[in-house]
């Protein structure tokens, strides 16, 4: 029965980051259980599109294949998310597959998410224990914050919040959602509170977290249901808290 | 602090919009609010606002200058922002949508009525009940100075909702949504108060009072 089902596409491409986008249809047979990076499969093993037409290879970009690196996020029927975990019997057909506009689009489905992990460096969204000798171990974390820490550490830097951000765009350098609920994560750690001053400075730059307009499409949006309103909400508690410091002083370093 | 001009800036954008241009929407429209016990007990609330000692130091730092912040850094805010509501039709993402929209109204409603009213006033003309039935007796102003008053109650309820989470009040999901609705009481409230007075200056029984 299901050999004789077909899935339909309708893919956004571009040949080279500055080419203009076209789309392409293809018709490829059905299978159970398949995903979209399967269907994609299909179409570089067979480029032709629906109307015949031999065409190249449609380009994406995936790694782990089980939602936990965010490789493979693209908009697919409208809804940016990951495409290893669009199974196909539940979307609505024809299906369509575009790259993600907030990034620089490298080929195809291919976006340079370079922006995302050049926030990153931003914020210091890491914990510095290098030196030039052993510091020992640091100090516990209990472990109810732990289990609260973990649920933060669930970012893949997908980039689908930056996605639905209607004020991350090519007209603002904010830095968009999920540098905010970094920071807020190593904030907490008992380690990388040490920098934690360092963080909030970095945040309260430009592009930072006091261009967020609170349309909370980011919370909405996110595939890992990350807190991340409650993480800017916080934050910015934290950043009043801290340009009040940094005015009037505070030996509560 | 130079490299937190821009945090100091929008934290400055929002703190305008409740002190003192909220607070000063409130008494607005209180005073309007007196129309509805009649012309000469909206003239006499009226003139109190004029006598007010430091009147022009009161107009220039409690009203103009923040306002004039307020919208013109606003504005840039507005336009820095692409909505994308057809494609997340979300309850705040609609909220985030009509903010800019009742802002760029708002500009261009608190332009002509400032015109109409104080600058009118400079120029020699009395402020009074006579003045606003006048003007509300066109029917185009009457839409438009309805549309003022709601988009204006609309932007400064919301712009509450938006001031908690900016400063860090509400950061809970729970605290967000009670906000939420307070700031629909906000709205409420503030548009019976502003269209009731209104309605009072079209009312020919009042203008006689």
């Amino acid at each position: 029965m299901s050999e004789h089902k077909t899935v339909r596409f309708i893919i956004t491409r571009q040949d080279t980051p500055d080419a203009s986008p076209y789309t392409e249809e293809f018709n490829i047979p059905h299978r159970e259980n398949m995903n979209v990076i399967s269907a994609l499969m299909e179409i570089r093993r067979n480029p032709v599109t629906a109307d015949g037409k031999e065409s190249a290879p449609v380009v994406w970009d995936m790694n782990c294949l089980e939602e936990v690196c965010g490789a493979c996020s693209m908009i697919i029927n409208g809804k940016p998310q990951q495409s290893c975990t669009a199974l196909i019997d539940q979307l609505e057909q024809p299906i369509r597959l575009e790259p993600m506009k907030t990034f620089p689009v490298v080929r195809d489905l291919v976006v340079d998410r370079s922006r995302m992990f050049d926030s990153l460096k931003k914020v210091k969204a890491w914990i510095p224990i290098d030196g030039t000798y052993d510091l020992g171990p640091g100090p516990r974390m209990a472990e109810n914050k732990r289990q609260w820490a973990y649920e933060l550490s669930k970012c893949m830097t997908c980039g689908v919040c930056l996605e639905a951000c209607p004020n991350v765009n090519d007209k603002s350098d904010f830095i968009g959602p999920a540098p905010v609920s970094q920071v807020r994560l190593f904030n907490a750690h008992p380690t990388g509170e040490m920098n934690r001053e360092e963080r909030l400075n970095a945040l309260m730059g430009e592009g930072g977290l006091q261009n967020c307009g609170n349309s909370q499409n980011c919370v909405e949006s996110c595939p890992k249901g990350i807190p991340l309103t409650t993480s800017i909400a916080a934050l910015n508690r934290d950043m009043t808290l801290q340009s009040f410091k940094n005015f009037f002083g505070s030996d509560n370093l | 602090m130079p490299q937190n001009k821009e945090f100091f800036n929008r934290r400055l954008h929002s703190l305008l919009g409740v002190i003192p241009v909220g607070v000063f929407l409130i008494q607005h429209f209180i005073i309007n609010h007196f129309a509805v016990y009649g012309a000469s007990s909206f003239n006499a609330a009226a003139h109190f606002m004029e006598s007010l000692p430091f009147r022009y130091a009161l107009e220039v730092f409690v009203i103009f200058l923040p306002l004039l912040y307020h919208a013109i850094y606003g504005l840039y805010i507005a336009f820095l922002g692409r909505s994308n509501t057809r494609q997340y039709g979300y309850f705040r993402n609609v909220m985030f949508l009509l903010q800019r929209i009742s802002g760029v109204f708002l500009v261009i409603f608190i332009a002509w009525h400032v015109w109409e009213t104080r600058i009118a006033a400079a120029f020699g003309a009395d402020v009074n009940y006579d003045m606003m039935a006048d003007i509300l007796s066109s029917p185009f102003m009457l839409v438009f100075y309805i549309a003022g008053v709601l988009a204006a109650t609309f932007h400064f309820a919301n712009g509450l909702w938006s001031f908690a989470v900016s400063w860090g009040l509400t950061v809970t999901p729970r605290s967000q949504k009670i906000m939420t609705y307070v700031s629909i009481g906000v709205f409420l409230v503030l548009s019976f108060i502003g269209i009731r007075a209104i309605i009072a200056f079209l009312d020919p029984a009042l203008a006689n009072m």
